[in-house]
């Protein structure tokens, strides 16, 4: 168990399950995820049976169970986008990184996550990296973007 | 008590009684695919729905309390259409394969969709391929097949405190899964199949392989000898439209021998054999100041669990190996070389009503000298496929006694079967050990019936001694905190992972209710009333065994045959 972990569960104390949330929330701010390490610890440390932990934890759109990449793309899903064809834009980007939502590529470069909503609906189709806004985004356009990325790691 | 108005029908409820047992009690049928008695409702399934007058929407039965003057219609076209559609939805991204599936002829998903009269596929979902676990020795779990009612999830966590599956993802992601996705052999599923018994589909099912079996009874070179354990012939006949609890044992056995099985012994004698050495090893602790309580060790499952849950427990633990795996233990071990059989070429194959058997035969400490004991462990359902499978009929077929020398029980040894059982055998027998005398009152109600924990004082021999009967592993875990916090007014506890015991095991015929489970367990009962052997140190086959080869119990040969050791065990996840 990483020491960042630890603290967590020392800082939560002898909590009962009603601070299982509060406590993967943490985990994952101090990890940047879950790992099945910590997932196992939190259980452990809950008397939860993994099973539950796990269970809450994909429950929830937040956790994610792999490190993020080094650019996290989110892509909207919200209504707007949506309107406007964020479904090929996923479409395209999940073929472009041969990875699922939730999941990172092999290099560590790139994560994926869908968002409900960013807030930028007058920009959709909306996908941010990094916190980086690209607007109205067409499906043929994710691969110019990710080669920009490519490009700034090099 | 509230008056309620059911399809016009006065009817009679306690008030806040939930809508449904009302219904059951009356006699009315109204499908339902999650609900679980004696449980709390979910309501996930939603087919329970009937119209409420004054209630918008149809109402889910299942978790609708009555109240005085309610007025609900269940069979009226917008519920029954409501079903219906439910059914089609359920079905719409359901694999098609009825023909090959395990519980074809046996699903409650099949006969609602008969029974509403689905005759076409309106809906069509997203198909998705998920890999089969085939990962447990005891368990298959075809995650296509799963409705998601949350049964399995239910059982394994509120009935016995695993929780070795849960939901995972949520809306069409949704999976019943271990934790990480992982397969069941790495999770802390101890195999005891009660998932099984509840699953309406065949999501969950139990490893078959026939194909040793047959493999072995069609080589002229192998002896292939089959035992059946104790709670096999009181539940076996449901599966051939007999009343539940009709005994079958003399039927069985020549059913066996007609399905090839070269000899037929009966489990029940090793049961005695068991309360032989677990009756003294309990002595033995009471004179030596050994580790008590003792705990039995007969059920795989609950061994499972104590070795993950409570390693620091596991000294309670009676080191006598199961019933089923000390009969192939001197099967191997003695009686071939006395049948002129090399013991190299002896199959041995368990009929038990179990799904953890199936873990417990493949176990590295279940091997004599590195051959195991038992080759292969059938299920009470999969014996009833094959006796159909071979088109035998049980109802003409005259009953026949089982083999000698392992064919002698006592009715002791035959009550292993139900919760409560193990623990009135063996103290009947460690009485006798203990004072030379009988026990006054064999019959020791307070451990018998369905209650998860049974308790009762008994004297033995002047010692006043605390016995308890746990079933369900729920129950278990209560009881072994309790003794880890220090009680120690019992010195003899005997687990059952199912609840009721064997009779209610993971590997018994699905969809049967209480009542056919009390059935059995009233045979059992029965057959010990009317039996003239009612104590395992009576059995004259036992008592040979040890003059002619055993030696005494915990002798040194017993020792090495039909004792094992436990070790402390982590589920991975």
């Amino acid at each position: 168990m990483s020491s960042a972990i630890e603290e967590v569960l020392n800082r939560y104390g002898e909590g009962g399950r009603d601070q299982l949330i509060p406590i993967l929330q943490a985990v994952q701010e101090a990890d940047g995820h879950l790992s099945r390490a910590a997932v196992m610890a939190v259980a452990r440390h809950l008397r939860l049976p993994p099973s539950k932990v796990f269970g809450v934890a994909t429950f929830y759109n937040q956790f994610r169970f792999q490190p993020k990449g080094r650019f996290h793309v989110q892509v909207c899903r919200g209504t707007a986008c949506h309107v406007k064809g964020s479904a090929a834009v996923l479409e395209s980007l999940k073929r472009a990184l041969k990875i699922e939502a939730g999941q990172t590529t092999k290099d560590g470069l790139f994560s994926l996550e869908v968002v409900a909503c960013i807030g930028a609906c007058g920009l959709a189709p909306v996908i941010a990296v990094n916190g980086e806004f690209h607007a109205g985004v067409a499906p043929d356009r994710v691969t110019g973007i990710l080669n920009a990325y490519r490009r700034r790691a090099k | 008590m509230s008056t309620i108005e059911v399809n016009g029908r006065t009817v009679q409820a306690d008030a806040g009684e939930m809508l449904l047992a009302v219904l059951r009690r009356e006699g009315i049928s109204v499908p339902t695919l999650c609900h679980m008695e004696g449980m709390l409702p979910t309501g996930a399934c939603r087919l329970c729905v009937v119209e409420a007058e004054g209630v918008p929407g149809l109402v889910p039965s299942c978790a609708f309390p009555v109240r005085d003057g309610l007025k609900v219609q269940t069979h009226s076209p917008r519920a029954v259409q409501a079903r219906k559609t439910i059914v089609e939805l359920l079905l719409a991204n359901h694999p098609d394969d009825c023909l090959y599936c395990a519980r074809n002829g046996d699903c409650d998903l099949q006969d609602m969709a008969g029974e509403l009269g689905v005759r076409q596929r309106r809906y069509s979902g997203g198909h998705w391929d998920p890999k089969v676990d085939l990962s447990s020795p005891a368990i298959v779990r075809d995650p296509a097949k799963c409705i998601l009612c949350g049964r399995c999830v239910r059982v394994c966590e509120e009935v016995q405190s695993v929780a070795a599956i849960d939901f995972v993802g949520r809306g069409t992601g949704a999976r019943v899964s271990p934790a990480f996705h992982a397969g069941l052999n790495v999770s802390n599923c101890v195999d005891c199949g009660q998932c099984i018994k509840v699953c309406p589909t065949g999501a969950l099912t139990e490893q078959s392989r026939f194909k040793a079996i047959f493999d072995a009874i069609h080589n002229p070179a192998k002896v292939v000898v089959v035992q059946h354990a104790p709670a096999v012939s009181v539940t076996i006949g449901e599966q051939f439209g007999l009343k539940a609890g009709t005994d079958v044992a003399g039927v069985l056995n020549a059913t066996l021998r007609r399905l090839g099985f070269d000899q037929v012994f009966d489990t029940s004698f090793s049961a005695d054999l068991t309360v032989m050495e677990e009756g003294s090893e309990l002595l033995a602790r009471v004179a030596n100041g050994g580790t008590l309580p003792m705990f039995t060790s007969c059920c795989p499952a609950w061994v499972d669990f104590l070795e993950q849950e409570y390693p620091d427990m596991l000294g309670h633990l009676s080191s006598c190996k199961s019933p089923q795996q000390m009969l192939g233990a001197v099967v191997k071990g003695w009686w071939a070389r006395q049948a002129g059989v090399d013991p190299a070429n002896v199959f041995m194959v368990a009929v038990m009503p179990c799904t953890a058997k199936k873990y417990e035969a493949q176990l590295p400490n279940m091997l004599t000298d590195g051959d195991p004991d038992v080759d292969a462990v059938i299920t009470t359902r999969e014996l009833a496929r094959i006796i159909r499978m071979r088109g035998l009929d049980l109802a003409t077929t005259e009953p026949e006694g089982p083999d000698t020398p392992f064919g002698e029980r006592s009715s002791a040894g035959k009550l292993f079967g139900a919760s409560g059982g193990v623990m009135e055998a063996a103290v009947r027998t460690a009485h006798f050990l203990a004072t030379g005398k009988e026990l006054d009152m064999p019959r020791m109600q307070a451990v018998r019936g369905l209650d998860g924990v049974k308790e009762a004082r008994i004297d033995i021999g002047g010692t006043s001694v605390g016995v308890a009967a746990v079933s369900g592993l729920a129950n278990a875990r209560r009881l072994v905190e309790e003794i880890r916090a220090g009680r120690s007014d019992v010195q003899f506890v005997e687990v059952m992972a199912c609840p009721g015991g064997c009779i209610n095991g993971g590997g018994q015929p699905i969809r049967c209710g209480k009542d056919a489970i009390k059935a059995r367990m009233q045979a059992l009962y029965s057959i010990d009333r009317d039996a003239k052997l009612r104590c395992a140190h009576h059995n004259e086959q036992v008592k040979r065994l040890y003059e002619a080869f055993l030696g005494a119990p915990l002798g040194e040969r017993s020792h090495h045959l039909l004792h094992t050791t436990y070790g402390a065990r982590r589920a991975e996840y």
